[in-house]
């Protein structure tokens, strides 16, 4: 079972020294996206519902379980 | 264990169409030309109590919700079993699929796939009917416009374990287990007031800790007691807290490390008690941070964040599993602790490496992705657009499909293993003796449920009811041949009578 080698960063079940700085929103996604990101985007843009608008307000539903 | 899951329902040309009569087109174009195979057979309600509480009382009946009452035959409603031994039709205004029981997280997965398969199935037999009113169908859980729908987990557990510490261990659990299996929502609050983007559809929809109500006031553990089996040996644990999901890995760790602390909780294997202090607030309180870092207070005074949570179930899952089977862990399991492992570690790291993996991290990924390049802003109507259509189950549209396409989410299930699941049955479960009499005699099938098939035989006066209260019973070892030597429902209750 390879994963059961992988290595761990320390972890700690005591609380983080310092309190919580927020994260930048895009600062942790730039790390994680590579050079298809662009393409991605390029691809999603041609299936997405032409008008957004529109779309959203009219996505509307009963409610269920 | 099995998952059910009411989809999202639009008719995009005709916005003012009933969302009932919609479901129930849904269904009926899958069913009909399945013909005889699903479409005549009914549900039969004998064994359902839905108002029945885990914690010993019954609910009187003109005191509950009417949405309450689902064990209400309504002709106009449509609703078949079909051969892979699942349940598909209306329920409250959505087209609704209810897996066959499995006895593993990778099968849970693969009939929940199935599901997705069957209603791409339904829009598109939809879509080439000229007299039909079009309809696209959602994997997701709000309109976030203040209605949600459910994606239900249920586990087969031991009558025998008290229903107090199934709450005690679940309800820190089920407050983190949402950085691994929340789906990711655009909007924060139950009718988006405020901006922004959170871990779960589902969070900000729960309102107190534990009760018996599906539809409102929803518990963070509920407690429905109709276990569709022998009621002094199991309870069907019923779980409404969890989102729909599409990614494989987060669907099979949402199944697999519940089933792991279910199993703990059966064997009094948890050691800390990690009880949170107002866990609805808390619950909301992690699903609006997508960094990760809010922190959760145990009642014992303790502040982690919600991974570091997860991480102590994961240490007590672990040294349990070690204990109590060594070496001969099965691969399902070990599988579910490596994954397990390997994205909380990710996790804490950076959120974003696991974007092939979890949902709300691949859509994160997605969204994020238009924000830095269109400039926009969260309460952007396309990052809405996005969100609801990261769902739409039509492989051409839907965006989780257009990212499964470019090699950017990681699948555990063969495509191949997912289309024969749309027909065949798991063969170690009753679900196995279900599906195969629909297929071979599925004529003479009257109605079914969980737990029953009721024949209705030539010459018989009388409808013929075969209860399956043992969910393990009725798999493929034990009927099997006996299925196959029998061309007619008649040899079968005769072959079973013999027995």
């Amino acid at each position: 079972m390879p994963g059961q080698e992988q290595q761990r960063p320390q972890r700690r079940d005591d609380p983080p020294d310092e309190a919580p700085a927020p994260v930048p929103a895009g600062a942790a996604t730039a790390q994680g996206l590579d050079d298809d990101i662009d393409a991605v985007l390029d691809e999603i843009d041609e299936v997405l519902e032409a008008n957004a608008e529109d779309f959203v307000r009219a996505f509307v539903q009963k409610g269920g379980q | 264990m099995g998952i059910e899951t009411e989809y999202g329902v639009l008719a995009p040309g005709d916005p003012s169409a009933n969302p009932m009569v919609l479901s129930g087109q849904v269904v009926n174009a899958y069913a009909q030309p399945l013909g005889a195979l699903a479409g005549r057979a009914r549900w039969d309600y004998e064994d359902e109590a839905p108002l029945r509480d885990a914690r010993g009382y019954q609910l009187d009946r003109a005191s509950a919700d009417p949405a309450a009452l689902t064990d209400e035959d309504d002709p106009t409603l449509a609703n078949v079993i079909l051969t892979n031994g699942a349940r598909l039709y209306v329920d409250h205004a959505h087209p609704e699929y209810s897996s066959p029981e499995v006895t593993s997280p990778r099968a849970a997965v693969r009939w929940d796939k199935a599901g997705e398969r069957i209603m791409a199935l339904a829009v598109e037999a939809i879509a080439r009917t000229p007299e039909a009113t079009p309809v696209n169908l959602y994997k997701n859980n709000t309109d976030g416009k203040g209605a949600s729908y459910g994606t239900h987990e249920n586990y087969l557990m031991s009558r025998a374990t008290p229903f107090a510490d199934i709450v005690r261990h679940l309800v820190p659990f089920f407050v983190s287990r949402q950085v691994v299996a929340g789906a990711g929502r655009v909007g924060i609050g139950t009718e988006s007031e405020r901006p922004g983007y959170q871990l779960t559809q589902r969070a900000d929809f729960f309102e107190v800790e534990v009760g018996l109500e599906t539809t409102l006031k929803r518990p963070i553990v509920n407690t429905r007691d109709e276990p569709h089996a022998l009621a002094d040996k199991y309870r069907r644990l019923h779980v409404i807290i969890g989102d729909a999901n599409l990614c494989e890995v987060a669907s099979l760790l949402k199944m697999g490390t519940t089933s792991l602390v279910l199993a703990m909780v059966e064997d009094r294997a948890i050691t800390r008690d990690l009880s949170v202090e107002h866990p609805v607030a808390t619950l909301r309180a992690v699903s609006h941070d997508p960094t990760l870092q809010t922190l959760v207070t145990l009642r014992d005074g303790t502040r982690l964040t919600a991974v570091q949570l997860q991480w102590a179930y994961f240490e007590q899952a672990s040294a349990y599993v070690g204990t109590r089977f060594g070496a001969d862990v099965d691969v399902d399991t070990a599988e579910v602790l490596t994954r397990w492992e390997s994205v909380l570690t990710r996790l804490e790291t950076d959120p974003m490496q696991c974007a092939a993996e979890l949902d709300w991290v691949a859509k994160l990924a997605l969204l994020q992705g238009f924000r830095e390049r269109e400039g926009l802003s969260w309460d952007a109507p396309r990052l809405s657009l996005i969100d609801l259509q990261y769902s739409d189950v039509r492989p051409e549209k839907g965006l989780f499909h257009r990212l499964v396409a470019r090699g950017r989410v990681e699948r555990l299930i063969e495509h191949s293993a997912v289309a024969s699941a749309v027909t065949d049955p798991p063969e170690d479960t009753r679900a196995y003796f279900r599906g195969r009499c629909l297929a071979k005699y599925g004529r003479e099938v009257a109605a079914a449920s969980w737990d029953s098939v009721i024949f209705d035989l030539p010459g018989r006066q009388s409808l013929q009811r075969v209860p399956m209260l043992e969910p393990l019973r009725g798999g493929r070892d034990a009927v099997g041949d006996l299925i196959d030597g029998c061309a007619t429902a008649s040899e079968l209750m005769l072959a079973l009578g013999a027995r």
